[in-house]
Formats: structure tokens, sequence, C-alpha cells
């Protein structure tokens, strides 16, 4: 039979053999596993059936510990039942996976392994998650590729069916998880051949079932369970034979043989390493080189960790070996080692008792760590750790990848030695987010493992901020199998995608001599030499390179494909990489755009197909010049920047990250707030211009502006006496307005995203041309020296604002420094202008419980983070804990501070006598609810802590850093509707219940954004969204109503797009409520498919419609005797289908079921309809 | 009575076909207007320019984003099953033509020359009886000059003439410099009918937004008068057939339309005002009205006021422009 080939990545291969061996998935996304499920769940919805000829059931649970339960649930009743994961989902997993186990039940859990929170989040790949699930059981087998994926998955569930140990199949996150790689797929008869109907037969049979009846999951006592919990024993025993004959049957059914551990190297190998997962493919390739030098070495590829095989394991171990690395890719603090060399160690200990060792001494043995979060692990490293074997005395609990110049664990290596083979072809590509670069690239993988015999690799590294972003794609093509796990270190051909790339990173280090460097740039061959910088020039005279170019924005335009250059590109890469000859490869990119845009209609064909047919003509090889002629590179950050900025985040921003050693890190993951106002991103190529002359002062602009990039001032005519001439400022307008006063709007044009909501808000209509607004879109370049003059002289404009500024006037508020500023979320962002004016108007005194999603990667990823500071060193204090716990956090908050308050006031009180009785009676009595309110209080606090300073008491001594909770504080819990709706949703119910004064801040997309689209319970119904591929079938859940129901929460819906005031209105009334409040905030997202500068007339849309109608339901008016809920926009004036169908969430089912689409929208209608009379109803109320 | 007609070959049951317009938007509105009594639908258009804006739309929205975040490399599930094409359009077509006896007569706009080959092949293969172009494009570069617009639309006739069987219509807009010319020139390419005159686009200004605003009013009676004119014009003039299009309220509009020499009389916003259940009121009006003044049938009313048949053809040319123009005078002088 011939073998079917595909080119995909570890988490679709797994999906490949888990999908069709599964009756039921409960799944939850999290990255990096979430396409594991979102391909289930896509295939479920195609009809794609399992082994047994049925659509497996695919359901999306509130949490990842939903997940395991109904899984739980399902397997307890006799379904083949699965589900994917990583990270703190596996961690809320361990409680039903020790029933599960304990129960003795065949399941295999997926898992893309990841980084655990610890002192900070990470996405990315390493152990820990699944060695913090050792101890439930389950057995633990590991793939180390992409092939692999696909083969231990379905070796897992053969296995766990005949083991009745439960496994889990874990392999790195996004090393192997996201690895696009060509591998042979398993066809449905061998997948068919190794399961055993009889063992689902016997699986179904012990199901829970009231024909035979029994009681499972009883509580048992000391006399029992002691024993009870020994019965599993014999099955653990049994099981790592059981993996082993299951390997040798997909050995006879598929031809690929596996072990538990295998060993490759010398037969007579002194030095061993052993480890589990991508790295072992480093370390196969490392060790095939070394043994050509002659070294003697070799490797131990852990497949089942657990149940952990001594026997099979020295059976594995040469016999010659004198010494062993075993490398964790993990961390257990204070732990005598990590679990790989506690086993191993276990191991020889128990051979040498027993006198099993193959050996007849007993090794030495060191353990160390690498590779925590997706860290790179090299050949270099591979060697490094056996060069450290041959030493007298290696160091043990070593780290290999870093520099810990603080407890000097890290071995040295030596980053020269690189040993990509010659006959692979490895190119890179810098490109952005938003140009298409890694979908062509993904395509020419396809191309090239499709079309040739070539084996394919492709990896791709990205940005840690949402807008703006860089890619970096890396891609391998070669005779043989590539095991490289790691990223390019010697290219043979690098793309750069983007012109000002060359600036900002070094894009040229990793070119190999010889390499072909191609360009995209607005300068032709003949220009383009002096126009790079001297860094790149000298690069590629060095490395005698060869240099091409291209315009590709221009031939893009040219054919009506804006900015995505990525056919361009890939064009060209065919054109001079020589992978393919030139026809050939044309011809299959044309087929390539064919099958990917075909079903999006013949004109974005015909564009690709015009954009290949032209590229070539405007393809040109530079002469390279004999001189560096280009400028230096400038600094990363400006000479003001404080130290640490300077020290380290710099060098994170410059791509150096990786260099920093452990004493330039924070030893506890504190960070310094206000960090992105340094990184002058640049990302536009069009800002906001202010016409002043025509311009009402409303401050919509800069109320709406998503990047707090619209910054205004009022002052004096004197105090801009030495302002650049370029500074625009305007009479400023109002009632009793001194007559030199001006008004002063600044565009910080080198944070602006070009998103233009700012344009789409503004009120004013030019007189003389339509469309033009008083601020206006233009192109960035002609304005840019002289708006950094202006920024850099704005800055220092010192404009104080009285206390009496109306909180809920948007005209007002604009003169409020922004706390939140220049984050790296989306263009156009729909949550970030609700922070922004949160940090406004109470970021001096205001502490953030900031739920994981999207929020918290633009609030809180490294390197820049955006919440910041005043001129005073007051802001938004910031933490994030997890996902699921965020309102409980945010309440642990309100305990301290509630404590923390009482105490200091009791600590005043006492100390009344020395303070003088006025003093402290003020300070105890003084009203604190207006901001005026406030900067008093502030102001006898500081006096206070003057003389606090002074007294010698205990009291003092306590009270003096405890004296800042008299000012009272602002707590705030933010997070996302997948938070709030769905994995946070018990937590907030309690914290609500509790009555304690919190504020809570929804930002609803109706989707989880942060994890690309997902269904949450806040989906509307007939939405498109990922778990949802066939429109939401169920009403989206009334957040707000619920709370209502409590009474005593303060609870508002607010819409700023649609009523801007309302909102502020809302704002203010829930920080002054004293008790419970929660806002929830629509918020326009790129994953409703909309262009984002529409956002806001999306939001007024949602209202006018009846969606998402606007309320204020204040408890504090019950208590005057008025009806609490006052409902804020009126009754519905356009129909749902007129907001819906500007959207691509909707759109999209009217394209695939147009039937479907109109039966759900129709539904849908009703749901607008009902919401609406029940909120109309509460109105009417009369108290 | 013997109400009827024939029009680009297709035989009817009397000249009141339902014009292209929201009244066949779905299967049941195309039955129900079968129910009603029409002779033959038009369906609406396919806009081909609407299609590359929904599939633009479309790809520019399920791309943005991706592939620049590891946590959202994608929005949306991946789809396959999605399209842009005008699939539901042509199912339509295919259910109408299949569950109703009447013709259905597909309308199509394109904007390129794939654009009208490819749908109109498409429409042909749903089971459409008749096509008609609606060639809705407003002539705004001033290098153009009127030869070159006229050449384009021969050109698109001839592209579509030759890729289908089915008989093809034009429906034109009234602002062609030489009408009498240009209509025989249409009708030496092979067109099978004229529809006289679609109703262009004319957008409106929002005074207070100070934007140009879409605007599309439904018609009224006395937008037949161009129409009227050039059918009677024509009438016997050209090969082809004529559909009279715009301005029927009441029967009286048809018969004016027929006496011109139309084949049939389409009818949009006199059934959108009235729901489409008027439509029998049209056709038993205009029987009754023929019998009142002892028509036979439709074909002897066809043509009988139109240029070649009323006694003074200068009527119709400059000395009717001057006739109306004293009456408008003297209504002026003597106001109702």
């Amino acid at each position: 039979m011939k073998t079917k080939i595909a080119i995909i990545d570890g988490n679709e291969a797994t999906t490949h053999a888990a999908y069709p061996t599964a009756e039921v998935c409960a799944i939850y996304p999290i990255t990096p596993s979430s396409n594991m499920g979102e391909l289930a769940d896509q295939w479920a919805s195609e009809g794609r059936k399992n082994l047994w000829g049925t659509v497996p059931l695919v359901a999306e649970m509130q949490s990842e510990g939903g997940a395991a339960g109904a899984v739980h649930g399902a397997l307890q009743t006799g379904a083949l039942a699965t589900t994917f994961t990583a990270s703190q989902g596996l961690l809320l997993m361990i409680p039903n996976m020790y029933k599960i186990a304990g129960e003795l039940t065949p399941a295999v859990f997926h898992v893309s392994a990841r980084a655990l929170a610890a002192q900070g989040l990470s996405i990315f790949g390493d152990h820990q998650d699944v060695m913090a699930t050792r101890g439930t059981g389950f057995a633990m087998l590991c793939a180390c590729s992409v092939q692999e994926c696909m083969d231990m998955a379905l070796i897992a569930q053969a296995a766990t069916l005949k083991a009745r140990v439960p496994f889990i199949h874990f392999f790195d996150g996004f090393r192997t998880s996201h690895e696009v790689n060509k591998v042979t797929l398993l066809s449905r008869d061998e997948i068919r051949a190794m399961i055993d109907d009889d063992l689902v037969l016997a699986h179904r049979q012990r199901a829970l079932n009231p024909e035979r009846p029994v009681i499972r999951g009883t509580a048992q006592n000391p006399d029992v369970y002691f024993q009870s919990r020994e019965t599993v024993n014999a099955f653990y025993q049994a099981t790592p034979r059981i993996v082993e004959d299951t390997m040798a049957q997909f050995a006879r059914i598929v031809g690929r043989q596996y072990g538990l551990f295998e060993y490759f190297g010398a037969p007579d190998a002194d030095r061993v390493m052993i480890l589990m997962g991508s790295g072992a493919e480093t370390a196969h390739e490392t060790v095939e080189h070394l043994l050509k030098t002659g070294e003697k070495v070799g490797y131990i590829r852990v497949r089942l960790f657990r149940p952990f095989s001594v026997h099979h394991f020295l059976a594995a171990l040469p016999a010659t070996t004198r010494s062993l690395a075993i490398l964790d890719r993990t961390k257990e603090p204070g732990s005598a080692g990590e679990p790989l060399y506690q086993d191993v160690i276990t191991a020889l200990v128990e051979g040498a008792s027993n006198h099993t060792l193959p050996m007849n001494a007993m090794p030495r043995v060191i353990g160390g760590r690498y590779g925590l979060s997706s860290k790179e692990f090299t050949p270099a490293m591979v060697k490094a750790v056996f060069d450290e074997l041959k030493k007298e005395e290696p160091k043990n609990h070593f780290t290999i990848g870093i520099d810990d110049d603080v407890t000097k664990t890290s071995l040295p290596f030596d980053p020269h030695f690189i040993i990509e083979p010659d006959q692979v072809v490895r190119a890179m590509f810098y490109g952005l987010g938003a140009d298409g670069t890694v979908g062509a690239n993904k395509n020419s993988i396809k191309i090239i493992g499709e079309e040739t015999d070539f084996y394919t690799q492709g990896y791709f590294v990205y940005d840690s901020k949402k807008s703006g972003s860089q890619t970096v794609s890396h891609l391998r093509f070669g005779p043989n199998p590539i095991r490289s796990a790691y990223l390019i270190q010697s290219a043979n051909f690098i793309g750069c995608h983007q012109f000002n790339f060359l600036e900002k990173t070094d894009i040229l280090k990793n070119a190999a001599p010889g390499c072909v460097f191609l360009l995209n740039s607005p300068f032709g061959a003949d220009e383009v030499w002096n126009r790079i910088p001297a860094r790149a020039q000298k690069q590629i005279l060095d490395k005698k390179m060869k240099f091409f170019v291209i315009d590709a924005y221009r031939v893009a335009r040219e054919n009506g494909m804006g900015t995505r250059i990525n056919t361009v590109m890939q064009t060209c890469f065919f054109a001079i990489s020589g992978v393919l000859p030139r026809d050939e490869a044309i011809a299959q990119i044309k087929k390539a755009i064919e099958k990917t845009y075909g079903r999006k209609g013949e004109d974005v064909v015909r564009k690709n197909f015009e954009a290949v047919d032209q590229t070539l003509a405007h393809l040109h090889e530079v002469a390279i010049g004999g001189s560096l002629t280009g400028a230096p590179i400038p600094p990363v950050l400006s000479p003001k920047a404080p130290d640490f900025l300077q020290k380290v985040t710099a060098r994170m921003m410059a791509g150096l990250g990786d260099e920093l050693p452990v004493s330039a890190m924070p030893v506890d993951g504190t960070y310094p707030s206000g960090t992105a106002k340094w990184e002058k991103r640049n990302i536009s190529q069009e800002i906001p211009v202010w016409l002043p002359d025509i311009c009402t002062q409303c401050g919509m602009c800069a109320l709406v502006c998503p990047h707090s990039v619209i910054r205004v001032k009022n002052c004096s005519e004197s105090a801009l006496a030495d302002a650049p001439e370029s500074l625009k400022s305007a009479p400023l307008r109002g009632k009793d307005v001194p007559p030199d006063a001006r008004y002063v709007l600044q565009v910080f044009a080198e944070d602006c995203t070009g998103c233009s909501l700012c344009v789409s808000v503004c009120p004013v209509k030019h007189k003389e041309v339509s469309g033009r607004r008083a601020i206006n879109m233009e192109d960035k370049a002609p304005h840019l020296e002289a708006e950094i003059a202006n920024v850099n002289y704005f800055e220092t404009l010192s404009a104080a604002v009285p206390g009496a500024v109306d909180l809920t006037m948007a005209k007002d508020l604009q003169y409020l420094d922004p706390l939140f500023e220049f984050s790296g979320a989306c263009a156009g962002c729909g949550e970030t202008p609700y922070l922004k004016i949160v940090s406004q108007m109470f970021g001096e005194r205001m502490l953030v419980a900031n739920a994981t999603g999207c929020s918290s990667i633009y609030g809180g990823n490294l390197p820049t983070t955006p919440w910041t500071h005043n001129a005073d060193g007051r802001g938004p204090a910031w933490s994030n804990s997890l996902f699921e716990d965020n309102a409980e956090f945010g309440f642990g908050y309100r305990l301290t501070l509630d404590k923390h308050t009482e105490f200091a006031r009791e600590l005043l009180a006492n100390l009344g006598g020395v303070l003088g009785d006025a003093m402290v009676r003020e300070i105890l009595d003084a009203p604190q609810r207006s901001r005026a309110d406030l900067i008093a209080q502030r102001a006898r606090v500081e006096a206070l802590k003057n003389q606090l300073r002074a007294i010698d008491r205990p009291e003092a001594k306590h009270l003096l850093p405890l004296a800042d909770h008299l000012v009272r504080r602002s707590i705030w819990i933010i997070g996302g509707d997948g938070w709030a709706y769905d994995i946070g949703y018990g937590g907030l119910d309690h914290v609500l219940a509790s009555g304690r004064d919190v504020n809570v801040l929804v930002l609803d997309t109706e989707v989880y954004s942060n994890t690309g689209g997902q269904m949450s319970k806040s989906t509307p119904r007939g939405a498109v969204a990922k778990f949802a591929a066939s429109g939401k079938q169920t009403a989206k859940k009334d957040l707000g109503l619920l709370a209502v129901a409590y009474g005593n929460v303060y609870v508002a819906r607010v819409a700023m797009g649609a009523n801007p005031r309302q909102t502020l209105r809302a704002i203010a009334e829930a920080e002054a409520y004293d008790g419970p409040s929660l806002i929830i905030a629509y918020s326009h997202c790129i994953a409703h498919g909309i262009d984002m500068a529409l956002g806001f007339k999306q939001q007024k849309l949602a209202v006018d419609c009846g969606h998402w109608p606007l309320y204020r339901h204040n408890p504090a008016l019950a208590g005057q005797g008025q009806n609490p809920f006052q409902l804020d926009s009126k009754p519905p004036t356009t129909s749902l289908r007129d907001y819906a169908y500007n959207e691509v969430r909707y759109r999209m089912l009217s394209h695939s079921a147009p039937e479907e689409a109109a039966r759900l929208l129709e539904l849908a209608q009703e749901d607008v309809n009902k919401r609406w009379r029940a909120h109309a109803d509460l109105a009417a109320r009369t108290s | 009575m013997d109400m009827r007609t024939t029009y680009m070959g297709l035989k009817l049951k009397h000249p009141v076909v339902v014009a292209a317009s929201p009244l066949t938007g779905n299967i049941d509105k195309i039955k129900r207007a079968e129910d009603a009594g029409a002779a033959a639908i038009v369906m609406f258009s396919i806009f081909e320019e609407q299609l590359r804006q929904e599939a633009a739309m479309l790809e520019s929205a399920l791309t943005a984003g991706t592939d620049s975040f590891a946590e959202s490399l994608s929005y949306f599930p991946r789809s396959d099953d999605f399209s842009v094409k005008p699939e539901a359009y042509l199912k339509l077509i295919e259910r109408a033509s299949t569950e109703c006896d009447i013709p259905v007569i597909g309308s199509l706009n394109g904007i390129t020359n794939e654009g009208w080959i490819n749908y109109a092949q498409s429409i042909e293969q749903a089971g459409a009886k008749g096509l008609e172009l609606n060639i809705y494009w407003i002539a705004t570069d001033s290098h153009m000059s009127a030869a070159d617009v006229e050449q384009r639309y021969l050109d698109i006739i001839r592209a579509v003439k030759s890729a289908v069987k089915i008989p093809v219509a034009l429906k034109l807009s009234p602002f062609f410099s030489s009408m009498a010319n240009f209509a025989r020139r249409v009708d030496e390419a092979g067109i099978d009918a004229l529809v006289l005159f679609n109703r262009f686009y004319q957008p409106d200004f929002d005074i207070e937004e100070r934007e140009v605003a879409p605007h599309l009013s439904l018609s009224s009676a006395g937008e037949i008068r161009l129409p009227l004119l050039w059918i009677a014009l024509l009438y016997g003039r050209v090969r082809c057939s004529l559909a009279a299009s715009r301005g029927v309220q009441s029967a009286a509009e048809i018969v004016k339309y027929l006496m011109a020499g139309a084949d049939i009389v389409t009818s949009a916003s006199a059934l959108l005002h009235h729901g489409v259940g008027y439509l029998s009121t049209l056709v038993n009006d205009l029987e009754f009205w023929m019998r009142e003044h002892e028509y036979d049938s439709v074909e002897q009313l066809k043509g009988c006021m139109s240029q070649k048949h009323v006694e003074d053809p200068t009527a119709f040319e400059r000395a009717n422009y001057i006739k109306t123009l004293g009456s408008y005078i003297a209504q002026m002088r003597n106001p109702r």
C-alpha cells in the first residue's frame, strides 16, 4: 500500500490518531494545545467518523477541571474519552486524574507540554506541567517529534485499553506541537488494526449501568484504604511490558519500531546522556556528529517515563558506561534532583544493590536542567554536557543554555559549535504578522514537502506584541529526515520582508558564508546599498553574500493585494533559492494559491496569480558596494531610560534576552512599571493629524484611543513660549476660561498603531471638505521628525488638573494622565480604552488583579508593559495570578486592604495623644468620594507620615508603612468573558455575593480572544467561533442579570462606542459604590471579523439593535426609594441583522450554511427581543 | 381575450412580468409571485462587484491578526466549507426553475469579462430560461469617449451571447447620446431583448452628516415617459424584443407601454408597495381595459401608438418637445 505523507504539526499529528479512537472529547482551550481540540471539533462538525463509524461528540467545558470531570464521567459510563490540554490546564485536571487512575480506567490525555506560571507565566514548552502529575498514577509516554506524536498517540490508546492504566501522551509545546514536519500518515486500517475491540467492549462492560448497578467511588476508612490503594500494583507492573508489546505490534503493522528506552551511540560509549522530548532529536543529531569524530558517546531516549521500568532502563544502558548525564526539561525547586534524574538514580542504585547493573561499577551520574520555556537546546549544549562528563569532577545539578552567574550552575558551551548539515537548505524569513509571511512559508513547506522527495521542517517564532508584531520563520529542506529541533543557526537563505527590520534586528547574524539575502526594499538595486545599515553591509561583505531586492509592497499594491506581500516574497524565494526549478516552483505556487484562496473567490486568486507573474520582473540582484557607507545602528533605548531598562529591558528588546545572566533577573518576578513608553515601535505608516482650528475640544479622540497615543493638556500661552514651532495648540474653549489659556493636543506619533478609531469618533465635520474631521489620518513620514520634537516638549509641559474635574465628562477626563499606555494590543483594540479610562480616573490609588487572557498579555508581557505611573511615581499596582482564580485573587487584595486600613485607623486613633486629636479626627472622618476629597486626604496623610517618622513609638513604626491605606484605594478585578462567564464564574459569583467593595471589569469580546477565538458562554447565538464552527446554538449568558439578582451588587452594562457618557458614569458610580460592582463592557475584537476602524460604530449598532442594552443597576438608589435599575438605551431601532451581518463571525455561516444561518439569526433576534423585554420590565418598576 | 405575448422567444401567458427586485429573493417569494399570476420572473441580480467585495472582506477579516501571535494564530475555525461564489443564487434559480411552471430569467451585473461569461454560463446551467444583463455602470472616466462606452457594451453582449444558448436581454440606461443608433447596433450584435430602462443609482447627499448617501426610491407613474418614448421609437425598427421597465402603478401604464410596442412590462415598485398579489389586479385591469376598448389580443394592442404607426411621426421628435413645453406653460398659467 502506498504510504500517504502529510505536512502537519505535532498537534495535528496527535489528533490524527486520537480522534478516530475517541467517542467523547471534553475540551477547553489552552495554548499550545488548543488546536488539537479545535481540530477535533472541526472534524466532528464536518461529520468525520471514528473507527466505529460514528462521529465523536466534542464538548467544550468551562475549564480544564470541567473537561477532566466530563472525561471522568464519560469514561465511567463506558465511552472512549479523551482530552487535550497543557500547563495550568493539566494542573486543574489533577484531582480527576487521581480518580481516573485509581479506578483503573483506560484513557489518554494528550498534552503539549508547557511551562507553569511561577515567577511569571510562559506559554512555551517544557515538562513542568506533566511532571507535576507524575503522582497521579497516569502512565507517561513521550513523543519526541511530529511523527512520534501521531505514533505515540495511537500506541498510548492501544496500550491503555490493555493495561487499564490511563496515559498522558505528551510532547514539547511549540517545539513539537507547532513544528511543521513531513510525516507518514497512519492509515485508517493501521489505526483500526491497533485497537482491540474486545478491550473496547470490556471497557464498556465495566461502565456504570443501572441494569447491573455497582457503587464506585466510595469513602474508605483507615481499615481498608491502604490495602485498596495497593490493589493496582499488578497493573502498573504489567504496563511497561504491555507498552513494549504494543510498540512491537505497531512495528509489525506500521513498520516503525519504538522502544521504552532507546539507546543510540557508540556500542562502547563511556559517556551517555538520558533525556526525553524534542531534545532527544538534537541529542541524536549531535551524537551522530560526535561519533564521526571518534567520541565514545551515546544517549538514551526515554519514551515511557512512567511506570518507570528499571529493568528496561538498565537493559538499554551500554555496559561500558562510565558516566551519565540526565537532562530534565523541568525544575523542582528544593528537590534532591529533577524527576528523571531521581528515577535514574533509583534505578541505578537498585541495579547495584540487586546486581543487575550492566556495568561493573556504579557510573558517575550528574543531572541538569535545560530548555525551560522553550529555551533553545542546541548541539553545542549537547556537546557541552558530554564534555562535562569527561571531567574528573563534573558539575551536578547543572543548567545548560543559560548563564547562571549567581549559583554557578550553568555549563559553558561554545556557540560556534554548529553542525547544520550542508545538504539541508536552511532558510530564515523575517516578516510582519500582518504581511502574511508565515502563511506563505507554510505553503512553501507544503509545496516542497508534497512535490519533492525532500524532507521539510518549519518552525515559527512570534512576537510578544499583538500589533505590529515580527515573525521569524525557520524552514529546513533536505534529503534526510530533519531532526534539528532548534532554530536555524546558520542560514543559507535569509529573507527580510520589512526594510526597517534591518535597523531593529540583527537579521544577518545567522547568515552562513555565501548566504542569499533577499530584502523587500522601497529602494532599487542601484540605491539600496547605501540605504542599509553599516552592520548589514559588513556582514554581506564578510560572508560574501548574494543580495537581491524587490519592492514587494509596490508589486502587491499594483496587483490589488494591499499590504499582503506574502505571495510576492514567496515567489522571490523560489526564484532565487533554487530549491525547485523556477518554472515548476511558479506552477506549484499557483496551485497552492488556488487551493488556499479558491473558495474565497476568483478575484483573490487572480490577484495572487498576477502578483506572481509580476514579481520576477521586479526582482533584482544588487551589485555589492565595496565600502561601509550605511548608518550605524541607533541605540535601542533613549539614554534617559532608567538603569534597569538600559541593562535588562533593552537587551530583551534587541532580541538578546537569551544572553542575560541570572543575576540580571528580578528574583521574585517583580518588574518596574511604565516601560512601554520607552519602546518606540513606529509600527504605523499613518498617524492622526489634528486640525486645531475646527476642533471643538470635546476629548472624544483622546477618550477612545486604545493606545493612549492622543494626549491633551491645557496651559497658558506663556508656557508655550519656547515650544517648537510645529507644536499645535488652540485657544481653550469653555466658560470662565482665562483669555490666554491654550488647549494642546499631542499625538505620540511613534507609539500610534494607525487604527484610526480617533477619526471615526470625531464629531466635527470640515466645512469645506466632505469626510474630513478635526483629526484625520495622514502619512506619518512627513510629520515624524516634527512630532518627535513636539512630544518631547509636550512631556515637559506642566499642566495641573484641578480637583473639581467631572470624571464623567470626556472633555474633563482628557486632561488626566492615562496610566495605561502604548500597549501591544491589537491595533484598534476594543478593550484597552476602558482600561485607560479606569487608569485615568483612579490609577494613582488603584490595584489591579488581572485574569490571564488578552488583558494580562498586552498588560504584562515582557519586555515592556503599559501600566505606568504619574509624575509623582504613583500608579496602578498590577498583578496576574491565574485564569481561573482572578476574582478570588482580587478579593484577597480587598481582605488585606480592609484589614490594614482598619489596623491603620486603630493605630492612628491610638496615637491621638501624640499627633493631636484634631489631626487624627480629620483624617479618620475625611470624606473620600470625590477627586477633590482624595487630593485633600492625600495631603493630610503625607503630613501624617512626616510626623510619624519623628515619633519613636511602636504604633508609629507600624503605622508609617500602613498610612497610605488611609487614602481610599480602588480595587479592580479585570478579565475577559472567558474568565468571567466560564472558568472564573464560580469565584466571581462568590466574590460578588460577599458584599465587599471590589470593582469587577469584564472586557466582553464574546469569545476567547487570547487563545484564538473559541466560544465562551458569552458568545451570542448564531456567531461562528472555534468549538462552534456551525454557529453557536444557545443564547448568550446574561451575566449582568445574574448579578442584579443579588440585589446588593452594582451592575452596569456599557459600550463606549454607543454612549461614552454612560460608560464614564457607570465606571465612576461603580467605584464610588461601597460594595461589589460589576461592569460588563462591550469590547469589539479582531475575533469578530470586523474592520477594527469601525469598532465603535459596531458598538453603537449593537446597542441600537438591542443586542447590547445599556443599563446601570445601582443598589444605592434603592436606599433612596428609587428603582435601582436604570435602562440607558432606547428600544431597538434596527434589526439584529443590520448589526450582526457587518461581522464575519455571523456572516461566515451565511456562506457555508445559509438556511442554518437564517434560522439562528431568527432565534437570536428572539433572544434580543426577550432580553429587551426583561430589561424594560426591570426598568419599569417603581422602586 | 388572447393575452399571450412572446418575449425573446419565450411564450408567456400575458405581458406582466415581475422585475428583478427583492420580490424574487427566495423560493417562497418566487412561488408567491407565480401564485399571483406572474407570466415570468426576472431574478434579482448577481452583482459581481458585491461578490468581489464580499470575498475581499472575508479574506481581510479572516486573515487579520493571524500568524502574528503565538497563542492566537487564527481567530476563526478552519473552514473549507464556505464560499463567496453565487452558489445560493444559482441554487435558487435551480429550485425556482424546477418548482415553478413560469419561465425564470436570471439577472447579472458583471464588471469583468470573466465575470460576465462565467456567471452567465452558471445561470444557464442552473436552468434559467433567459438572462438579463444589467449593465449598471457610470462612465466617470473623462478620457473615455462615448464610442468607447458603447463599444464596451457591445463587447459584453458578444461575449455573453457566444457563451450561452439561452436568450439574452440587455437592460440599458437612457444616457446614450444616440439611443436609436446604439439600439440598432446592440440589436445587430445579437441581443434578444432590450429592457428600457434601468433605474440608475443616483446618490443623494445627507446635508446634516455632509456625506454622500445611497438613496433608492420606488418608481412613480411619471417615470414611464422616457421608456415609453424610446419603446415607441424603437418598435418595428429593431429585431429584438422590447421590455418596459419603470413607473408601472396601474394597468394604464401597462396599456401605454404595450401601445408603444413593448412585448412585456415588468413591475417591481408597485408590487413592493401593494404586495405581490397586486399583480393579478394589474392583469385583470389590463384585460378589463382591453375588453372595454374592444381589443381581442395583446398582439393587436402592441405598437399601435409607436412612431411607426402614428400618423404624424414627428410627434415623437422635436415637435413633441414643443408640445410638451407648451402644455407645461399652459398649466403654469392656469393652475388647477
